[in-house]
C-alpha cells in the first residue's frame, strides 16, 4: 500500500471512528465514558491522514522526482534507483483490513448486542454484589433496571422487594425449553465482554419475539431457577401487565 | 550523505513504469469501496442471521475500544521515537540490561493505557537504543500494573482486595522474569522491526507524521486481525464448555488461562469479566488477570506486525507458560 493509500485509510478510520463517537452509534458498542477519547482518536486519525495527504498530491505533477515537500536537506541527492524498496514507505498487506471496521461502522453499524448474546452467556449476576440495598425509589409501580432487580431478589432473598410492583424494561428472551426471560445486557468495558442479566417471566405471558423490547411490572416471586449455561441463580418476576416498547437509545445497562 | 545509501528512504522515488503501473493501491481501494457500496443490500441481509450479527457486534466494538488506546500509544511512540534522545533512556535507565529490566517494569505504573498502547511504544524503545530484554518487560509490565487497571481490579472484587496484590506482583514478577529470559535465550535476529521509515533528516513535524503513519497501519492492521480472531471465538466457543472444567483445579487455571488469550480483552476491563467467572477459584481468576495482558491473539498479532513473527511465535508461548506459573505460585501464597 502506498502512502497516499495509507492516508486514505487513515481517514476512513478516523472518518468512522468520528461518526461513532458524534452519533449515538458508539453507545452500541462501548460505554460512554469512552465516547470522549474516540472522538480525540478521530481527530487525531484524520490530522495525520491529511498532513499525509497534502504532500503527496501537493506537487505530484512531477511525479519522477521526489515529492518536494517530502524531503529536507541532506537526503535529496540520495540515488532513487537504490532506495526504491518497498519496505521504505509501503505498509504490510495486512493493513488493507483496517477497512473492515470502517466498512462495518459506516455501512451496516451491527446493533447492539440482543437475545441472541444474551442466549450465548450466562447471567452475570456475580458482578458487583452487595449484601445491602437501599429502599425501592418511591412510586408505584418502582422503576428499577433489570439488574438491580435480579441483585435485589437473588443476594437479598426479595427482602427489599416485599411486594411492590417494580417496573422493569428489557428485551424478551426464550431459550430452548421454551422458558420466557426479560434481558437486559451488562458492558464493563466494550460490547466484547458485554454479559446478559436474566429474569424468568411467570404468569400470563402473551407471545413475543425474540428480542422485541418490552415493559413489564410486576411483583417478586420466590421462585428461581438455575442457568443452564454458568449455573447461577436467575429469580422469576410475575407478570402483571407486559407491553411492548421502542428500542431505546441505551440498550445496555 | 552516505548514509542514505542503505538505509531505507521515506519517499523513494518509484522507478518509471508502464500503463500497469498506474494501478496503484489507491485505485485498487477505490474499486473496493465501491464494490462493498454496491454489494451493501446483500450484506446487510448476511447480517441478519443472529449469530453473524452477534460476531459483526462483537469485532467492530473490539476495534472501537481499542482505537482510542491504540492512537494513544502511536502518539507516544512518536514522541519517543522524534522528541526523545536516545542518550535520556540510557541516562535514565541502568547500563547492565539485567538491571535495567525490573528499572522498566516498574516503568509501567505510570503508562495508563491497554496492551493496545503497549506494543508500538516498546516498540519505539527498541529502536531507540533500549536493551530489548527491557523494552519486553515493560510492554509485558504497563498493560497489567497501570494505575487504571490496579483501580478497575479493586472495583471488580470489592471483597477481595488480595486480587489487586496477587496481580500487581505476579504481573511485574511474569514481566522481569521475561526481561531475564531474553538475556538469557534470546536472539536478536528473531526481531524484525520491518519497513520502519528512516526519520533521520526529516524536519521534526514530518518525521512525527511518518511514525505516527507507520505505527497505525502496522499496529491497526493487526489490531483488526485479532478483533477478527477474538470476536469469532468469542461467538464460537460455548460458555456450557466453562462450566465443566470450572470444578476441576488443575483444568480450571488452563481453561481461564486460554480464555484469556482467547477472549483478548482490554486489560481495563478483565477485572470485571474475571469477577464474573464467580465459578471459578480466585487462583484461576488470577491467572486469567495475569495472562490477558500479557499474551492473547490480539496482542499476538500486533506483536507480529510490530516486532515479526519470528519473535512473537517465539514470545507469546514462553510468556503463556511463565505467566501461568507465576500467578499460580502467587495465588498458592496470597489467595
Amino acid at each position: 500500500m502506498n502512502k497516499a493509500a495509507q492516508g486514505v485509510v487513515m481517514l476512513l478510520v478516523g472518518g468512522a471512528a468520528l461518526r461513532t463517537g458524534m452519533t449515538d452509534l458508539y453507545l452500541r458498542y462501548i460505554k460512554e465514558g469512552v465516547r470522549p477519547f474516540l472522538i480525540a482518536a478521530g481527530v487525531f486519525l484524520v490530522v495525520i491522514a491529511i498532513a499525509t495527504l497534502i504532500p503527496e498530491f501537493v506537487g505530484k505533477d512531477d511525479a519522477e522526482e521526489p515529492a518536494p515537500g517530502c524531503h529536507d536537506a541532506g537526503d535529496a541527492d540520495h540515488d532513487p534507483a537504490k532506495a526504491a524498496g518497498n519496505g521504505a514507505h509501503g505498509a504490510p498487506g495486512v493493513s488493507w483490513l483496517l477497512i473492515l471496521p470502517v466498512l462495518a461502522l459506516l455501512l451496516l453499524a451491527p446493533p447492539a448486542l440482543g437475545a441472541d448474546a444474551a442466549g450465548r452467556s450466562g447471567t452475570a449476576l456475580a458482578v458487583g454484589e452487595t449484601s445491602d440495598f437501599p429502599p425501592l425509589p418511591k412510586g408505584d409501580p418502582a422503576k428499577i433496571s433489570v439488574l438491580d432487580y435480579a441483585s435485589r431478589a437473588v443476594f437479598d432473598k426479595g427482602a427489599s422487594l416485599k411486594q411492590r410492583r417494580v417496573e422493569l424494561s428489557g428485551f424478551v428472551m426464550v431459550d430452548k425449553e421454551g422458558r420466557r426471560y426479560l434481558a437486559r445486557m451488562i458492558l464493563s468495558c466494550c460490547a466484547a465482554d458485554g454479559r446478559p442479566i436474566k429474569v424468568a417471566l411467570d404468569g400470563d405471558v402473551p407471545e413475543f419475539d425474540q428480542g422485541a423490547w418490552v415493559r413489564v411490572i410486576g411483583r417478586h416471586n420466590k421462585k428461581v431457577v438455575k442457568d443452564d449455561i454458568n449455573g447461577e441463580t436467575i429469580p422469576y418476576l410475575t407478570v402483571d401487565a407486559i407491553d411492548p416498547i421502542k428500542t431505546p437509545k441505551r440498550q445496555y445497562e | 550523505m552516505t548514509a542514505t545509501e542503505t538505509a531505507p528512504q521515506l519517499d523513494p522515488t518509484p522507478p518509471k513504469r508502464g500503463l500497469a503501473g498506474r494501478v496503484g493501491s489507491v485505485e485498487i481501494l477505490a474499486v473496493l469501496l465501491i464494490a462493498v457500496v454496491a454489494l451493501r443490500g446483500w450484506l446487510v441481509d448476511l447480517l441478519n442471521l443472529p449469530g453473524l450479527q452477534t460476531w459483526a457486534t462483537v469485532f467492530v466494538s473490539i476495534v472501537v475500544q481499542a482505537l482510542p488506546f491504540l492512537v494513544f500509544g502511536v502518539l507516544l511512540s512518536a514522541v519517543i521515537a522524534v522528541f526523545v534522545p536516545p542518550s535520556f533512556f540510557t541516562r535514565v535507565l541502568p547500563k547492565k540490561p539485567a538491571a535495567a529490566v525490573p528499572a522498566a517494569s516498574a516503568a509501567g505504573l505510570v503508562l495508563p493505557g491497554c496492551e493496545c498502547a503497549a506494543v508500538p511504544v516498546a516498540g519505539a524503545l527498541v529502536r531507540r537504543g533500549v536493551a530489548p530484554a527491557a523494552a519486553f518487560a515493560f510492554l509485558l509490565a504497563a498493560p497489567a500494573i497501570n494505575p487504571v487497571v490496579l483501580v478497575a481490579t479493586a472495583v471488580a472484587f470489592p471483597r477481595n482486595p488480595e486480587m489487586v496484590v496477587g496481580r500487581f506482583v505476579a504481573s511485574i514478577l511474569v514481566a522481569m522474569a521475561m526481561g531475564w529470559l531474553w538475556l538469557r535465550l534470546g536472539r536478536a535476529d528473531w526481531i524484525r522491526q520491518r519497513g520502519r521509515p528512516e526519520l533521520e533528516g526529516l524536519s521534526k513535524g514530518r518525521a512525527f507524521v511518518a511514525s505516527c503513519r507507520h505505527d497505525l497501519m502496522h499496529a491497526g492492521g493487526f489490531l483488526v486481525v485479532g478483533g477478527l480472531a477474538a470476536a469469532t471465538l468469542n461467538v464460537v466457543v460455548p460458555a456450557q464448555w466453562m462450566q465443566a472444567v470450572a470444578d476441576n483445579p488443575v483444568l480450571s487455571v488452563i481453561a481461564l488461562a486460554l480464555l484469556a488469550v482467547v477472549l483478548s480483552i482490554c486489560s481495563e476491563a478483565d477485572a470485571f469479566i474475571a469477577a464474573s467467572l464467580s465459578q471459578f477459584s480466585l487462583t484461576s481468576r488470577l491467572v486469567f488477570l495475569v495472562v490477558g495482558p500479557v499474551v492473547d491473539i490480539k496482542l499476538f498479532a500486533m506483536q507480529a506486525g510490530v516486532f515479526g513473527r519470528r519473535f512473537a511465535f517465539r514470545f507469546a508461548p514462553a510468556t503463556l507458560g511463565v505467566a501461568i506459573l507465576i500467578s499460580v505460585l502467587v495465588g498458592a501464597v496470597l489467595l
